[in-house]
């Protein structure tokens, strides 16, 4: 679906992104995860066309960008870098404007009334936009990227300023759209969004892909088991020196086998309150692979 | 991608504002012309109006020429590419997707539609203001009784066909200005910063003009046969400087409409 290779994007002498080879697989849920200033926002402008690489190659939906944006953009829903609308008309007459901007389609109307209704904006008035709410802006983004039904959405950031409630949503819409055959793109800098939502990941840092994976590979097992047990100073006497961490009545035990270790505690006459292999989290993958973002700025 | 363009300048306060503004100083300057009597000083054609209120749209439309109008272009033009950067849309259009040539060509006909509005609507209300507040010549010797600026007489028929040609002609003045606040407007993401650009350029045109020291340059500059259109009035029509001045309007709407399109085509739009 999207392809680059040694996409490169230099500013001067700054390098934005450098020599980036990404592959997302159609019918996918794509995260792309980095700090602040890692690159991710000039890569989705990249795909979008907004901005000219400096030296590599892109492909999105099988065709050359930008070569043939014409033929791509009306295939593609994008949300970048924060909603954006004409403060002084109302959401359905900024719809109606950016829709007619683009090729000519049918059923304009129903189709704005369509996407309203599946970001949960079905029934706004004729307020205008300058009164609506951050929530509500982005669901006009949302909807703005929807219109067109999309085989592709690149989405930036996609529930920045929403509430538990409202991520929740978007989250399920996403993965409603998904199983109707949408490929989803998106970045973020919530870990807890990519990794409740899609199934591929790609890490950034400093302008590099630092990693690519499937969600799954990422969280692999870490070859320890994590036991919760009332008898826990017993379970760690049981184990001496395989107990790598502790936390209460938690313990991180190193053993390859969940089912073995139960059954071995068991058998010592402990209890057990928890047990499960420990899986690694994302955030362990994500703080292993970058540095941190360009927001900070350290004393030298 | 035309029609968008148009549906939104009508949609703008901003358009509706400057329109009235435009159409409000040459009413008010009436009303002092006509409770005075004062025909002395200020732009051309006040005295003529004295005698006949049908002179009166050639008169507002030398009162808007020199400032408001130009201002009033330099607003929409310097808002056409940098506003939609500015308000984030830039992208959105962008990626709907409308080429970016489009883009550009759109803002300019929109441009030229909003100058043309802004003329004619200014000559409208000239001409009803004229004839409220200002004696109309009335019965047989109306047919020549407006005197052209270099003596012989016009008639009404004349008049009006001269002051639809000077309506066009003003209107096609205005483009050279619109193409550089346009052009400036795809340099920068701020309006005001295009906007301000573009009257910096007018003011300086216009100071050169007045300035003897600058002869060399005087042919040259996009503001230099602006008040030609009053030899429309002329009998008969001197159109020397009139053909300059389409002339030199054409060729600044070119360069700069060229450099915004090479400008615009190639930039990296992050905004």
């Amino acid at each position: 679906m999207i392809t680059t290779k040694g996409l490169t994007k230099r500013y001067g002498r700054i390098t934005a992104v450098n020599a980036v080879d990404l592959a997302v697989p159609e019918g996918s849920r794509f995260g792309l995860l980095g700090p602040n200033g890692s690159g991710k926002t000039t890569m989705i402008r990249m795909l979008l066309g907004l901005v000219y690489a400096t030296t590599g190659e892109i492909s999105v939906l099988g065709e050359p960008v930008p070569k043939r944006l014409k033929q791509v953009l009306p295939q593609v829903g994008a949300l970048v870098e924060g909603p954006a609308a004409y403060g002084h008309l109302s959401g359905r007459a900024n719809l109606a404007l950016l829709d007619a901007a683009g090729p000519r389609t049918p059923k304009r109307k129903q189709r704005i009334g369509d996407a309203l209704e599946r970001v949960g904006l079905g029934g706004i008035d004729r307020r205008p936009v300058r009164t609506y709410s951050l929530g509500m802006r982005q669901r006009l983004g949302l909807a703005a990227a929807l219109l067109r039904a999309p085989r592709l959405l690149i989405l930036d950031e996609p529930t920045n300023g929403l509430d538990p409630q409202g991520i929740h949503e978007i989250r399920e819409l996403l993965r409603e759209l998904n199983t109707e055959g949408t490929t989803l793109f998106l970045s973020s800098h919530l870990l807890v969004e990519v990794e409740q939502l899609c199934t591929g990941v790609g890490i950034m840092d400093r302008g590099q892909l630092v990693k690519q994976d499937e969600l799954e590979n990422l969280r692999a097992l870490t070859g320890r088991v994590v036991v919760r047990s009332p008898d826990a100073d017993r379970v760690v006497a049981l184990f001496d020196g395989k107990v790598e961490m502790r936390d209460g009545d938690r313990l991180a035990v190193r053993h390859p086998d969940a089912a073995e270790l139960n059954q071995l505690i068991v058998a010592a006459g402990l209890r057990v309150m928890e047990i499960a292999p420990e899986r690694q989290t994302l955030e362990d993958v994500v703080l292993a692979v970058t540095s941190s973002g360009s927001d900070r700025v350290d004393k030298r | 991608m035309i029609r968008v363009e148009l549906r939104k300048l009508y949609r703008r306060p901003r358009t509706w504002i400057s329109l009235i503004l435009l159409c409000a100083l040459p009413i008010a300057v009436a009303i002092f012309l006509a409770t005075t009597r004062i025909g002395t000083g200020g732009p051309a054609f006040l005295s003529a109006v004295l005698n006949n209120g049908s002179l009166y749209p050639a008169a507002a439309l030398a009162i808007v020429l020199p400032l408001f109008l130009p201002v009033a272009v330099a607003v929409i033009g310097g808002d056409a590419v940098a506003g939609e950067a500015s308000a984030g849309m830039l992208r959105y259009l962008l990626a709907r997707p409308v080429g970016r040539t489009r883009l550009l060509i759109a803002k300019l006909f929109s441009l030229t539609v909003f100058v043309l509005v802004a003329v004619v609507l200014v000559a409208v209300t000239g001409y009803i203001v004229g004839v409220a507040l200002f004696p109309a010549q009335t019965g047989p010797a109306s047919t020549a009784i407006v005197t052209s600026v270099s003596g012989p007489p016009l008639s009404p028929q004349q008049v009006l066909m001269r002051i639809g040609a000077a309506m066009v002609y003003v209107a096609f003045s205005m483009l050279g200005v619109g193409a550089i606040a346009l052009f400036l407007s795809t340099i920068t993401d701020s309006a005001l910063g295009a906007t301000l650009g573009a009257i910096a350029a007018l003011v300086a045109s216009q100071l050169f003009v007045t300035l003897d020291a600058a002869t060399s340059i005087k042919p040259y500059l996009p503001t230099r046969y602006w008040l030609a259109w009053i030899d429309f009035f002329r009998e008969p029509i001197l159109w020397r400087d009139i053909e300059r001045g389409v002339g030199i309007q054409a060729v600044y709407v070119l360069v700069f409409l060229g450099l915004s399109w090479a400008n615009f085509a190639t930039k990296d739009v992050a905004s």
